[in-house]
């Protein structure tokens, strides 16, 4: 018979709230779609597991449990380009990732600018495998020019505005969009390239670019829109969050911005934690082009620093599907964009924790807890009482990255063969198990 | 060594040395075909050659055809104004419906850098880059480096001079990894706003006065210059560009004697070069014309991985 006093109890797993100092292993008992406790085996906690069902019990020996993975930086293509991705392919594919918490950018077709697409977006996820937010426009269809009806926006639930994809060029706009956004105490989060300099670059500007004979987007305008942004944020004492931090001059002048006590976050990909525009002319591989572009080894070691030394608050993936008939194309015509969702856990244990530069109680506070911070979201703990949304990771399997295994509906990502270390192998959402890997299997 | 060790001519990046060596020599008996006066060889028949060709061109696909009729293939042309690429086809698409005609090679001509190897990757063909975004245009550089070679017979030690947007120029980047290949000393001229970010790591000297990078020269290839980098703000005037780089007689006093002056063609002149200097006795621009053909049928003819006893 079931057990009436627990709904799931995950048993026996390495469990890491870096919120709570947390770090041992124990059993995680839910009730609710909430955490009841987090308790190391005792004699009696040994006997209420016993008198589980087998499907109210997860036996997570050897595995990690940590707070489900929270992603602010992610595309879905719904409504406007469905066959890319769906609301619900990708909240599959955030399961499947770890991610229990996503939230989506306004750039779909049409733009998130008004309630009823901010509603559209609600309803889509009602019964998907996770936690949908929604970021809204900064401007009236991402245009840059008039700002939108922020107040209906966050009403309607949005949890911040962007224009992603663009930025907002014209200072005077992002000025007032920092004044406004500020009544409602969310952040402005800015794709902070000025499009002046960046000029149509497809990849970096760099030695990589003049052999590739390819037009180069500067790190400098990267530097400059970041620049000017801390300024305005300054000036406003408004919150600003920098999406996908990518040049060393962005991390330094980020650094230099929270020394002075702006109020300003910023977010890391995967890619650029590892990549550099030296893959590009391996093969003019369109899955490497992606806005702000991949860049040098300099570069690269600067967003690992500033990472490492919190300058740079989270990892985000910028998860941005794309279909492979776009995709399969000439570089500079191909859309930029990768996806991320289900490859970012891999990516980061293999490239980051393995090779030293983040424990995994540091590295799954930055994928879960703080990104939660930034953005106002529950989530990011496993204290009692919070929600049950939880990952269960197998920290060292090793596996390797296979065009055909998306849940997401697209495959463009440059890391397909890639070998990498640490998969997901359940993901529970409110005390349910949205995803599970041995199932998957069978 | 009569073998390239690629059966595709992207670029001449990384080309090794005896390739383009073995392609200049081979080039040597098929100028000697174009002076003939049945100017054709049977190396190519029964091998469709298909000019894809995605951008304007004159000189390169008239030179590409004549190549190709020379060594009797059949050929195919191919250019966007008159294609199915308007209608919104894709570029594999494309490609792979060209194959299915059974067609051996292709020389393609593209805006996009690295449009060639894209083809590489659709296709079994041979592909002959014909010029690639900013990329690269090895026949170009192939032919001019044959120029030179015959008149000077080696290239080892000569210091060439490239003057103009080195930026966006595909001819430029050929250019440099060729001729250093060969042993020559490279260096690049132009106004810094039309220099690429990080040019020092092209490995050649680099200067923004004119005077300066001819000084001992032997080799000037002036490039044209493109009018609309004007109209983008690159620089201020044509005039001005004129006055600081413009080739003209009062300037190749700097140059070593028995100097060469060459240029790709289309010339803008009195903009990049004066009349008086293009149509000087030591300018070589219509040799480089004439070249172009016998280096684009030596190209053709080793990638086709014919031997000369099955065309004959």
């Amino acid at each position: 018979m079931a057990s009436k006093k627990y709904d799931l109890v995950i048993s026996n797993g390495r469990v890491i709230d870096p919120a709570l100092g947390f770090g041992k292993i124990a059993d995680i008992f839910i009730k609710d779609s909430k955490i009841v406790k987090i308790e190391k085996e005792t004699a009696v906690t040994k006997k209420e597991k016993s008198s589980l069902a087998k499907d109210q019990l997860i036996d997570a020996t050897d595995k990690l449990v940590v707070p489900g993975l929270v992603d602010i930086h992610v595309h879905l293509r719904e409504p406007g380009k469905e066959s890319a991705e769906t609301v619900l392919s990708g909240c599959q594919a955030a399961a499947a990732g770890g991610f229990t918490t996503i939230c989506c950018m306004p750039n779909t077709q049409p733009r998130i600018d008004s309630q009823e697409t901010v509603k559209f977006v609600q309803d889509r996820a009602k019964d998907a495998p996770a936690r949908l937010y929604v970021v809204g426009a900064i401007t009236k269809n991402i245009e840059g020019k008039e700002l939108a009806e922020i107040g209906d926006l966050v009403k309607m639930g949005a949890v911040a505005i962007t224009d992603d994809g663009h930025y907002v060029q014209n200072p005077e706009i992002m000025r007032r969009a920092l004044e406004y956004a500020s009544m409602f105490d969310i952040p402005v989060m800015q794709h902070a390239e000025d499009q002046y300099l960046v000029d149509g670059g497809v990849m970096n500007e760099s030695y990589q670019s003049a052999r590739l004979g390819m037009k180069g987007a500067p790190a400098v305008a990267e530097e400059v829109a970041v620049l000017r942004d801390l300024a305005l944020c300054r000036l406003t004492k408004s919150r600003l969050h920098i999406q996908h931090v990518s040049s060393k001059g962005a991390v330094e002048a980020i650094r230099r911005g929270k020394a002075e006590g702006i109020n300003v976050t910023a977010e890391v990909t995967p890619h650029h934690l590892i990549l550099t525009d030296e893959e590009i002319g391996k093969e003019f591989n369109t899955n490497l082009r992606v806005n702000p572009p991949i860049r040098t080894e300099v570069d690269r070691e600067a967003v690992i620093e500033g990472l490492l030394d919190g300058t740079i608050d989270c990892i985000a993936s910028d998860h941005a599907p794309h279909t492979e008939e776009d995709k399969d194309a000439e570089f500079d015509k191909a859309p930029p964009g990768m996806i991320g969702l289900e490859l970012t856990l891999g990516l980061i244990k293999t490239f980051l924790i393995d090779k030293g530069f983040l424990s995994w109680a540091e590295a799954i506070r930055k994928m879960s807890y703080v990104p939660a911070r930034i953005l106002n979201l529950p989530g990011g703990t496993l204290a009692d009482g919070s929600q049950a949304d939880i990952s269960i990771i197998d920290p060292d399997k090793t596996w390797t990255v296979k065009k055909n295994q998306f849940f997401s509906k697209s495959n463009n990502t440059p890391f397909i063969g890639q070998k990498l270390s640490g998969l997901v192998s359940a993901t529970i959402l409110a005390g349910n198990i949205v995803f599970d890997r041995n199932k998957e299997l069978n | 060594m009569s073998k390239l060790s690629s059966r595709h001519l992207l670029g001449l990046e990384n080309v090794p040395r005896q390739d383009m060596e073995l392609i200049l020599d081979t080039s040597v008996t098929f100028r000697e075909v174009i002076d003939r006066t049945i100017k054709r060889v049977p190396t190519l028949r029964g091998i469709t050659v298909v000019n894809l060709f995605y951008e304007a061109s004159t000189r390169t696909r008239i030179s590409f055809e004549l190549a190709e009729k020379r060594l009797s293939a059949d050929i195919v042309n191919f250019s966007t104004s008159t294609s199915s690429v308007k209608k919104g086809e894709s570029l594999r698409d494309t490609v792979q419906n060209i194959e299915a005609m059974k067609i051996d090679m292709v020389v393609v001509r593209h805006g996009s850098s690295g449009a060639p190897y894209f083809l590489t990757q659709c296709m079994d063909a041979n592909i002959i880059n014909g010029g690639d975004g900013a990329h690269e245009h090895p026949t170009q550089a192939l032919l001019d480096m044959f120029t030179v070679r015959e008149k000077y017979g080696s290239l080892d030690g000569l210091r060439v001079v490239l003057v103009g947007d080195i930026k966006h120029s595909r001819v430029i980047r050929s250019n440099i990894w060729g001729f250093k290949a060969m042993g020559a000393s490279v260096a690049l001229c132009g106004p810094s706003t039309l220099l690429p970010y990080e040019v020092e790591k092209f490995g050649c000297d680099v200067y923004t006065d004119i005077d300066e990078a001819l000084d001992g020269a032997d080799v000037v290839n002036v490039m044209r210059i493109q009018l609309e980098r004007q109209k983008s703000g690159l620089f201020p005037s044509q005039r001005e560009y004129t006055n600081l780089f413009g080739i003209t007689k009062d300037r190749l006093k700097r140059l070593n004697k028995n100097y060469t002056i060459m240029h790709p063609g289309p010339m803008n002149r009195g903009v990049e070069i004066s009349s008086e200097v293009a149509d000087s006795k030591n300018s070589v621009i219509l040799e480089q014309v004439t070249n172009g053909q016998a280096v684009r049928m030596a190209v053709l003819y080793l990638l086709s991985g014919r031997k000369e006893e099955e065309g004959s």
